[in-house]
C-alpha cells in the first residue's frame, strides 16, 4: 500500500508539467486568434480610448507571460475568471456543462464495456469461423461510422419517427435521474459505436494472444475448461490492454461529445467551448480546456494506479 | 508392473488374467496440416508405459517427441494438426472421448508438466490459486480445502515456506522453485501419468539433478508412471527403466535401458550414446553424427537415418519395420542382427 501511496506521488509530480504545457498552449494559440477581443467587449461605435480602456482592464495590454501568470495563479485558487460573453464566472458554467457531458461519456463508456467486452470474448472464443468475421465486419462498420451521422440517424428513427426517447436537450441528473438517462441514451449510443468496435478488436486480439502463450496450455493440461481459461485467466491477463483502451476510450469520448452535443442541443463543455470560441470569450475557452486536461490526466492517473492492481509484475 | 493395480477404478482387463498396460500408444501419427496438404511430423508411434513405470522418450530437437507429449493429453491445436491411431488409457482410446471426459482427463489422470516454468505458469495468478485450481476442477473441495492441500503439494515437492509460496507470484521465484510449483501443479491431483517434457532443459545444471531427483522420488512414492522426454540420454539412464528413441518422426528403437545402455540395437541409438561428453576422459573428442535430420518434406523412403548411418547398406532403401530384438526390445533396423553396435563408453 505504502509502494503505492509513493507511485501516486511520482505521478502526480510528472502530471503537474502536463497541465501547465497545456494551458500555455492554449493560452498561446488563442493570442493568435485574429480579432481583438478587446474591440469587440467595446463594441462597434466604441473610441479608440474606450478600446484602450477596455484593453487595460482586462490586462490585454500586458506581456503574454503577465497575462498567463496572473490566469495561472488565479486559476491556482480556484478563480477561472469570468466569461467576456455573460460576466458569469467560468467556474459556475463549467459546473453547469459538465454533469451533462459526464452522464453521456460515462453512459457510452458503460455501452461499449457492455456490449464491446462480450463480443470481444466470443470472437476470441470463435477465431476465424463465421462468427468472428461477422463481429470484425460490424466492428470495422463501427469503427468507419461518423458519430454525427449515426447521431442524426438515431434521432431521425427513435425520437422523431418513433417518438421512444427525446431528441434534444438534457435534463441534469440531480434532478430527475430517468429523465437524464432519457436524454442521453441516444447521445450515448452515438458515442458508443466507435467504443464498441475499439474494445471488441483491441480485445479479440489481446485475447487471441494470451490463448497462444504457453501458459493456456498449462491451464488445458490441468484439466480446465475453455470457459474458466478465457474468462478468469484471459481476461485477467488482458487486464491491462483492456484497461489502457478504456483510459484512451475515455479520453477520445470526452473530445467526440462536442459535435454529439451539437446535435442533440445538449448544454455540455461542447457546447460551451464551442460557443465561446465563436465569440473568442477567451476566459472560458481556457477554462474548458483546463477543465478537461484536468480530467484526461485524473484518468490516466487512475488508469495507473490500477495497473498494479491487476499486474502482480507492476511496481 | 502389474503391482499396485488395486487402487486404481479399474475396469477389468478385456482378457482375464492379464491386465492391459496404464497406457498403450498404437499407430500413433500427428501430420500437419498445410495449404500443400498434410505433412507427416510422427509416425506410427507405437509404445506402451505400465502403471508406475518410468520411460524415457530421446531424440534430437524436432524429432517429434514433444509433439508426441503434447498429442497424448489431446493439447496440439485442432485446427492445424491431425492426430492419427489410438491412445489407450485403461484401454479407453482419448482420441475418441468428448472434450468434456477429456477435460476429467486431463490433470486427474494424465498430468504434464513444461519445458519454460517461467512461460508455463500464468503470471498474474499466485502460485497457490493455480495449484488449487488444478484441484477444485476435479475435486468438490471448498476454497479452504484447496489451500490445504495446495500448500500440502508444495511442501511435498520441497518447496520451503510453503505457506508463503502459496501466495506469491510466479515472477517472485527462482527458475528451480518455479519448476517446483510447475510439478506440484501437475501433481495435486495424483495423476497417474506424468507426462515431463524436458523439464529441466531451461534450468542450471546443479538444478536439473534436483528436479530429476524429485521427480524420480515422487514417481515411485506415489506410484506415478512417468514419460520423460528429453534429448539427454544421460538423464534418461538415471531416471527410467525403459527408453525409446526416435528418430525423425519415428520410434527407432524401444528397450530397457540397461539393454541399450550395454548394447544398442539401433546405429542411431548407439551413435547418440557416443556423443555423450564424457568428463573422465578430458579434453578427448567429442564423436557427433554426421549430416542433418530429414527434413519432414523430403523423408527417405527406406530408414530414415540411412543417410547418416555408418552401416548403411542398399537393403537399407526398404522401409523399415519395427522388429522385435527381444520380448521387450524392438528396433526398426534391418541390419540389428548383424551389427555389433557399441554402447556407453567404459
Amino acid at each position: 500500500m505504502n509502494r503505492r501511496w509513493r507511485m501516486l506521488g511520482e505521478r502526480l509530480s510528472q502530471v503537474i508539467p502536463v497541465i501547465v504545457l497545456a494551458t500555455i498552449i492554449v493560452f498561446g494559440l488563442l493570442q493568435l486568434v485574429p480579432g481583438d477581443p478587446a474591440m469587440t467587449l467595446a463594441g462597434e461605435q466604441a473610441t479608440d480610448e474606450r478600446i484602450a480602456e477596455i484593453r487595460h482592464l482586462y490586462g490585454f495590454d500586458k506581456p503574454f507571460l503577465v497575462q498567463y501568470g496572473t490566469w495561472l495563479g488565479h486559476a491556482a485558487q480556484g478563480d477561472l475568471s469570468r466569461s467576456l460573453l455573460s460576466g458569469e464566472r467560468v467556474v459556475t458554467l463549467i459546473g453547469q456543462s459538465f454533469p451533462h457531458t459526464l452522464t453521456i461519456v460515462v453512459l457510452a463508456l458503460l455501452i461499449s464495456l457492455l456490449v464491446g467486452v462480450p463480443l470481444g470474448i466470443l470472437a476470441a472464443m470463435r477465431a476465424h469461423t463465421r462468427a468472428d468475421t461477422a463481429i470484425s465486419a460490424l466492428s470495422s462498420v463501427g469503427v468507419a461510422i461518423p458519430n454525427f451521422w449515426l447521431a442524426m440517424i438515431l434521432v431521425t428513427y427513435f425520437a422523431l419517427g418513433l417518438g421512444w426517447l427525446p431528441a434534444t436537450g438534457a435534463t441534469p441528473l440531480g434532478e430527475s435521474v430517468v429523465g437524464s438517462l432519457r436524454h442521453a441514451i441516444l447521445p450515448a449510443l452515438a458515442l458508443a459505436a466507435g467504443g464498441i468496435a475499439e474494445l471488441t478488436r483491441q480485445l479479440r486480439s489481446a485475447l487471441l494472444e494470451v490463448l497462444s502463450s504457453q501458459y493456456m496450455r498449462t491451464l488445458r493440461a490441468k484439466g480446465l475448461s475453455e470457459t474458466a481459461m478465457i474468462c478468469k485467466h484471459g481476461l485477467k491477463n488482458v487486464g491491462v490492454n483492456l484497461l489502457t483502451v478504456i483510459g484512451l476510450l475515455f479520453n477520445r469520448l470526452l473530445g467526440a461529445t462536442v459535435v454529439v452535443e451539437a446535435v442533440f442541443a445538449i448544454p455540455g463543455m461542447g457546447s460551451l467551448i464551442v460557443r465561446a470560441a465563436i465569440n473568442k470569450d477567451f476566459p472560458v475557452v481556457q477554462g474548458v480546456v483546463l477543465s478537461m486536461v484536468l480530467v484526461v490526466v485524473a484518468t490516466n492517473l487512475l488508469i495507473d494506479m490500477l495497473y498494479s492492481v491487476l499486474d502482480p509484475r507492476v511496481k | 508392473m502389474a503391482s499396485d493395480t488395486s487402487k486404481q477404478q479399474g475396469r477389468p482387463g478385456p482378457e482375464m488374467g492379464h491386465r492391459p498396460p496404464l497406457l498403450s500408444v498404437r499407430e500413433l501419427g500427428v501430420a500437419l496440416q498445410t495449404r500443400g496438404g498434410n505433412l507427416q511430423l510422427t509416425q506410427n508411434i507405437s509404445f506402451e508405459v505400465g502403471a508406475g513405470e518410468r520411460v524415457g522418450i530421446v531424440g534430437e530437437s524436432g524429432c517429434g517427441k514433444t509433439v508426441t507429449g503434447l498429442a497424448l493429453l489431446r493439447l496440439l491445436p485442432a485446427r492445424s494438426m491431425q492426430v492419427s491411431g489410438k491412445i489407450l488409457l485403461d484401454g479407453t482410446d482419448l482420441l475418441r472421448l468428448p472434450g468434456r471426459q477429456m477435460r476429467a482427463i486431463r490433470g486427474r489422470q494424465v498430468a504434464m508438466i513444461f519445458q519454460e516454468p517461467m512461460s508455463a505458469l500464468d503470471p498474474v495468478f499466485t502460485i497457490g490459486q493455480q495449484i488449487g485450481e488444478a484441484i477444485r476442477a476435479h475435486f468438490p473441495v471448498g476454497a479452504r480445502e484447496a489451500r490445504e492441500r495446495a500448500v500440502d503439494v508444495l511442501d511435498r515437492v520441497g518447496i520451503p515456506l510453503p505457506q508463503r509460496r502459496h501466495d506469491e507470484y510466479p515472477h517472485q521465484l527462482s527458475g528451480g522453485m518455479r519448476q517446483r510449483a510447475m510439478i506440484a501443479i501437475a501433481l495435486a491431483c495424483q495423476p497417474r501419468l506424468l507426462i515431463a517434457d524436458e523439464p529441466t532443459t531451461a534450468l542450471d545444471v546443479t538444478i536439473q539433478a534436483q528436479i530429476i531427483e524429485l521427480l524420480v522420488k515422487l514417481s515411485s512414492e506415489a506410484g506415478t508412471a512417468l514419460l520423460f522426454i528429453t534429448h539427454d540420454l544421460g538423464v534418461v539412464a538415471e531416471t527410467c527403466e525403459r527408453v525409446l528413441t526416435m528418430y525423425a518422426g519415428q520410434v527407432v528403437e524401444d528397450a530397457p535401458v540397461e539393454d541399450v545402455l550395454v548394447r544398442p540395437r539401433h546405429p542411431y541409438t548407439s551413435a547418440l550414446m557416443r556423443s555423450l561428453p564424457n568428463l573422465s576422459v578430458p579434453k578427448s573428442v567429442l564423436p557427433s553424427i554426421p549430416g542433418r535430420v530429414p527434413n519432414a518434406l523430403a523423408m527417405p523412403a527406406g530408414c530414415r537415418f540411412a543417410p547418416r548411418c555408418a552401416h548403411a547398406r542398399p537393403a537399407c532403401g526398404r522401409a523399415q519395420d519395427a522388429l522385435p530384438v527381444g520380448a521387450d526390445h524392438r528396433v526398426r533396423c534391418a541390419r540389428f542382427d548383424e551389427l555389433e553396435l557399441p554402447g556407453t563408453a567404459a
